[in-house]
């Protein structure tokens, strides 16, 4: 019980979570767990099961994935108050890309499947969730797509014109 | 309007295939007082010549830096020059940063890879003016960390903590000890008064176009983010129209803008 009420609180002071109301931050708390990682070590791993998502809380997380002959690839970082882990979300659930602490990581971790069967009961409960991930998704798929265009290497050549 | 003879100081390698020069004038007649954003038409003997924006700092008298791309025939004759060799300048030309009519608000200065070069000289204008400007931050993004351009002097910036300055790569490997993101992440859960911030905006016209929409978002009025357009410029006198941009020529209306001014146009295709 102390853990559940500490959980709801730290779920309250995410940003994340902002305008949740009491009784789905208590609801929630129940599927969540304080975790800490030491550099080097794994979040999540590409192609396993998603069941989990973090909150991170302190500490930085690198989201990569290992291009062979090349070594890990960072497409992302995460650090205080962001989020990793999305696929828990949708079938088939399993995780796309690694995520690793790249300095000692605090972190909420959220069981998937507890929040699934937990958002099944309350839809209201559903609802929020869905749209407080749906807004970081976009954020996340306008940032990749930007990360696409290579924006930095059309067009800008001497500084001034071309030639 | 004929080119002044500038001998080569130095000159050094900046990342792969992009050279830093320094110039000075050789005789009388060339001219090395600029306003930062300004441009240069930098001419190399038997090969042509080509517009370049000063990257150097505008209070160091009688010497001009130049940071170039090797793409053509002419910026690669540039890149080869040697130290003590002689090229040609017409200039300067076109409009500058509003450094000036910033002062007394913040500042953010968003670049975007070889577009922090014509950003430069208007940082280290701020710098010498400290005192009179609010918070300035410098957000930086580039390819990948080896693509990083002024390295030294960003971490120097960085350390005198006289600006915020927050680097982001689109890629990186796990010894990157940075941001990773497109440079418009960097707005994010940054504290931006809309009302008293003036942005420049340099690279790439997407990334200008995506960063310039991220301040829109935050508020911050259309007539206060400047972006520096880039054309191909010919005869820098808006008499050719080979850089002609909608109604604006950008040899001469530019090439720093209020976006305000050119919006419509970075939504038209084609122009």
């Amino acid at each position: 019980m102390v853990e559940i009420k500490g959980i709801r609180t730290l779920l309250a002071e995410n940003p994340f979570f902002e305008r949740m109301s009491d009784d789905h931050l208590e609801t929630m708390a129940g599927c969540g767990k304080l975790v800490h990682f030491k550099p080097g070590e794994f979040l999540l791993r590409e192609g396993d099961e998603a069941v989990t998502f973090y909150l991170i809380r302190d500490g930085e997380v690198a989201v990569e994935s290992d291009i062979p002959a090349a070594g890990p690839l960072s497409v992302a970082r995460v650090g205080a108050g962001g989020i990793t882990g999305y696929s828990w979300l949708f079938p088939p659930h399993r995780n796309g890309f690694d995520s690793i602490a790249l300095t000692n990581v605090s972190a909420l971790a959220l069981d998937g499947e507890c929040l699934r069967g937990k958002a099944e009961a309350d839809h209201e409960l559903g609802y929020q969730l869905m749209t407080r991930f749906a807004q970081v998704m976009l954020d996340r798929l306008q940032a990749a797509r930007r990360q696409m265009l290579d924006v930095y290497a059309n067009g800008r050549t001497t500084d001034a014109a071309s030639g | 309007m004929r080119p002044h003879p500038f001998r080569v100081l130095d000159i050094a390698e900046e990342i792969p295939g992009c050279m830093t020069m320094r110039v000075a004038p050789d005789g009388a007649g060339g001219d090395a007082a600029f306003a930062p954003g300004q441009f240069y038409m930098v001419y190399v003997f038997g090969h042509g010549e080509v517009p370049i924006s000063v990257s150097g700092d505008p209070v160091k008298s009688g010497e001009l830096t130049f940071t170039v791309m090797a793409v053509g025939s002419v910026t690669q004759a540039l890149c080869a020059v040697k130290p003590g060799a002689v090229i040609g300048l017409r200039g300067p030309f076109g409009s500058a940063w509003p450094v000036e009519a910033a002062k007394g608000r913040d500042v953010i200065v968003m670049a975007g890879g070889l577009g922090l070069a014509p950003l430069r000289p208007s940082i280290y204008r701020l710098l010498h003016d400290r005192n009179d400007y609010g918070d300035i931050a410098l957000l930086y993004g580039t390819r990948q960390p080896d693509r990083i351009v002024f390295p030294q002097e960003l971490a120097d910036w960085r350390d005198e903590a006289l600006i915020d300055v927050d680097v982001t790569v689109d890629t990186a490997g796990r010894d990157w000890p940075g941001k990773v993101g497109v440079v418009t992440e960097l707005l994010k859960g940054r504290d931006v008064d809309p009302g008293r911030t003036s942005a420049l905006i340099c690279g790439p016209e997407i990334m200008m176009r995506f960063s310039a929409y991220a301040l829109l978002d935050r508020g911050v009025a259309a007539e206060n983010i400047h972006v520096s357009m880039e054309r191909n410029m010919k005869c820098a006198v808006k008499m050719c129209g080979r850089c002609q941009y909608g109604p604006f020529f950008v040899c001469a209306d530019g090439p720093v803008f209020a976006f305000d001014r050119v919006q419509r146009l970075f939504r038209t295709r084609d122009v």
